[in-house]
């Protein structure tokens, strides 16, 4: 069965975004890019079913600018297979990503696809739900675990109150959660032989979707500021301010 | 035109996440409508009808609504889309799950985790981490939301409205629910506590863990945690505060042995009060706590436990 993993290229998680002054959008320049954290799960748990001998091939998919290449690439030295870049010259938003998909599942026909969660830039957590709708799939989201067996995933999946597993018909998309797995370090041999797997260029209009933008992006602002307070010598000095901030009773 | 809520509950009690949904909605729309979908949930929608502001419940009460899976839910909202020009769900694991089906299928965008509304169409949300918020703008005719609660206030009790039973929607048969593990505890809900205490990787294991126990049953606290505790397998990932786990917003949040990385103060910056107790003095949550005490965790718990004790603050435990 073959699995697609979609990957996105995203400022980098260690990185404290500043808003331009013109609050037009944050500052992108010189900021180091990585791939979403909740993607390197994604294709971890791809690369697994593949070891595991339950996948037969791992296709990874970048919707982004040419530099998604490298993410693209990334994801190839983790254990990917072959790559498709979906070249934009803007960000899409989160339902023209869901529709280039659709697009490329109604071409690759996957078994499974796998998605982070939420991309760690515009916080959404919308596309994979918005693909497996489109597709008229179901959908595993915020996986604890992922198990395939006779045509179906039993996800495990991270609710508010604790885990809650559903058993899905396939194909069917799967986000993942931290919890999933722990993504591997690709080694240095297999960054070299990634160098060498195909990826495939293709742009929205190959794939027929219009993929401008249905919201207005008025401002981009710095959230409230919120400036260190006190440091109190002891935990008696620590209850007084807590007693005087009304906060304790 | 009309706004309607998806309810947040468990068959038994209405969420209160669902009358914070309620002042969100009514920004944006009114009347507003509130969708009960469960099993059994008939008292539900009996509490949802008492919210203020409220005009009509709908009742979906089915054996097929009974954990409230994404695609069954999908297809009974899109059956009494046409009547709302805004659907709005709390922007919990449930919310986040159905919502953007529905987006998707109506062709129009979500607004994901709205912190406020700046007029019928247009919202703010935090992006990067709550590094930045973005003002957006949708012009579709339909609104399609999801509310981190803990930025509005909960709509006042003292509604009358009307329950109408609706019917069930065709089973789309994609998902069936196997079982649950919900974490069992008879301390307030995290996104809702007045006070939170939250317990990081400094606490060393799932036993010191249970340190915090103590004075969180004495302050009525729930007790939350880092990302590095909950991956360290200390806690449940159902105790997780930040980026992508939950969003609180309590009166007191006490940060205990957390270092304070960026994606965790993206959960709890909207508290009123911080305090943080770290042995490093260099921990980033100092730089947002309000009170800050360097001093090993080990030693401080039992002495605020003992202070708070000697003081008769919270309650006699």
């Amino acid at each position: 069965m073959k699995v697609l993993v979609p990957v996105k290229r995203v400022v980098d998680f260690n990185v404290k975004v500043r808003v331009k002054a013109d609050q037009s959008g944050v500052d992108l320049a010189n900021v180091k890019m990585s791939m979403n954290p909740f993607d390197e799960i994604a294709v971890e748990a791809a690369v697994k079913l593949k070891e595991a001998g339950k996948a037969s091939e791992v296709v990874i998919v970048s919707i982004g600018p040419q530099q998604a290449q490298d993410t693209i690439r990334t994801a190839l030295a983790m254990g990917g297979d072959r790559g498709i870049l979906v070249k934009t010259e803007t960000d899409a938003e989160p339902l023209a990503v869901a529709k280039l998909l659709k697009a490329i599942c109604e071409a690759e026909k996957p078994d499974l696809v796998i998605c982070g969660k939420q991309a760690i830039d515009s916080d959404a957590n919308q596309t994979g739900q918005m693909l497996a709708a489109l597709m008229g799939w179901g959908q595993g989201t915020f996986a604890h675990s992922l198990e395939l067996a006779d045509g179906s995933a039993t996800v495990a999946r991270e609710i508010d109150g604790g885990l809650q597993t559903v058993k899905l018909k396939l194909p069917a998309v799967v986000t993942t959660d931290l919890r999933l797995n722990e993504p591997r370090y690709a080694s240095l041999p297999n960054i070299m032989k990634a160098k060498k797997k195909p990826i495939d260029e293709k742009s929205p209009v190959d794939l027929g979707v219009d993929i401008a933008p249905k919201l207005k992006v008025r401002q981009v602002s710095e959230p409230k500021g919120r400036a260190g307070g006190v440091k109190v010598k002891t935990v008696a000095e620590l209850v007084d301010k807590l007693v005087e901030a009304g906060v304790l009773k | 035109m009309t706004a309607l809520v998806i309810a947040e509950h468990d068959n038994t009690a209405l969420n209160d996440a669902t009358a914070k949904t309620v002042t969100a909605a009514a920004a944006v729309s009114t009347p507003v409508h509130v969708l009960v979908a469960g099993e059994n949930c008939a008292a539900v929608a009996d509490a949802a009808a008492k919210i203020a502001g409220v005009e009509k419940v709908l009742l979906a009460d089915n054996t097929l609504y009974a954990r409230q899976l994404a695609e069954p839910m999908e297809a009974l909202i899109l059956s009494v889309a046409g009547n709302y020009d805004a659907i709005l769900a709390p922007a919990t694991t449930t919310g986040k799950n159905i919502l953007p089906r529905v987006a998707a299928k109506l062709d129009v965008p979500q607004i994901s985790e709205i912190i406020a509304v700046v007029s019928p169409d247009t919202f703010e949300r935090p992006i990067y981490a709550g590094n930045a918020v973005e003002t957006v703008q949708a012009a579709s005719a339909k609104k399609i939301i999801t509310v981190r609660t803990t930025a509005f206030k909960a709509a006042a009790a003292g509604g009358n409205a009307a329950v109408e039973t609706i019917a069930a929607a065709a089973d789309p048969g994609l998902s069936s629910f196997v079982e649950e593990t919900l974490s069992k505890s008879e301390r307030p809900e995290l996104t809702s506590a007045k006070i939170v205490i939250s317990g990081g990787r400094g606490l060393g294991s799932a036993e010191n863990f249970h340190l915090l126990d103590k004075i969180a049953d004495r302050l009525g606290a729930a007790v939350g945690a880092s990302r590095a505790a909950v991956d360290a397998g200390y806690v449940p990932n159902d105790f997780q505060v930040g980026q992508t786990g939950k969003a609180v917003a309590p009166d007191l949040y006490l940060a205990i042995g957390i270092s304070g990385a960026i994606q965790h103060l993206a959960g709890m910056k909207d508290s009123r009060v911080i305090a943080a107790i770290n042995k490093d003095p260099e921990a980033p949550i100092f730089s947002i706590a309000d009170i800050g005490l360097v001093e090993d965790l080990f030693k401080a718990i039992p002495e605020l436990n003992d202070e708070l004790e000697k003081r008769g603050l919270g309650r006699k435990a």
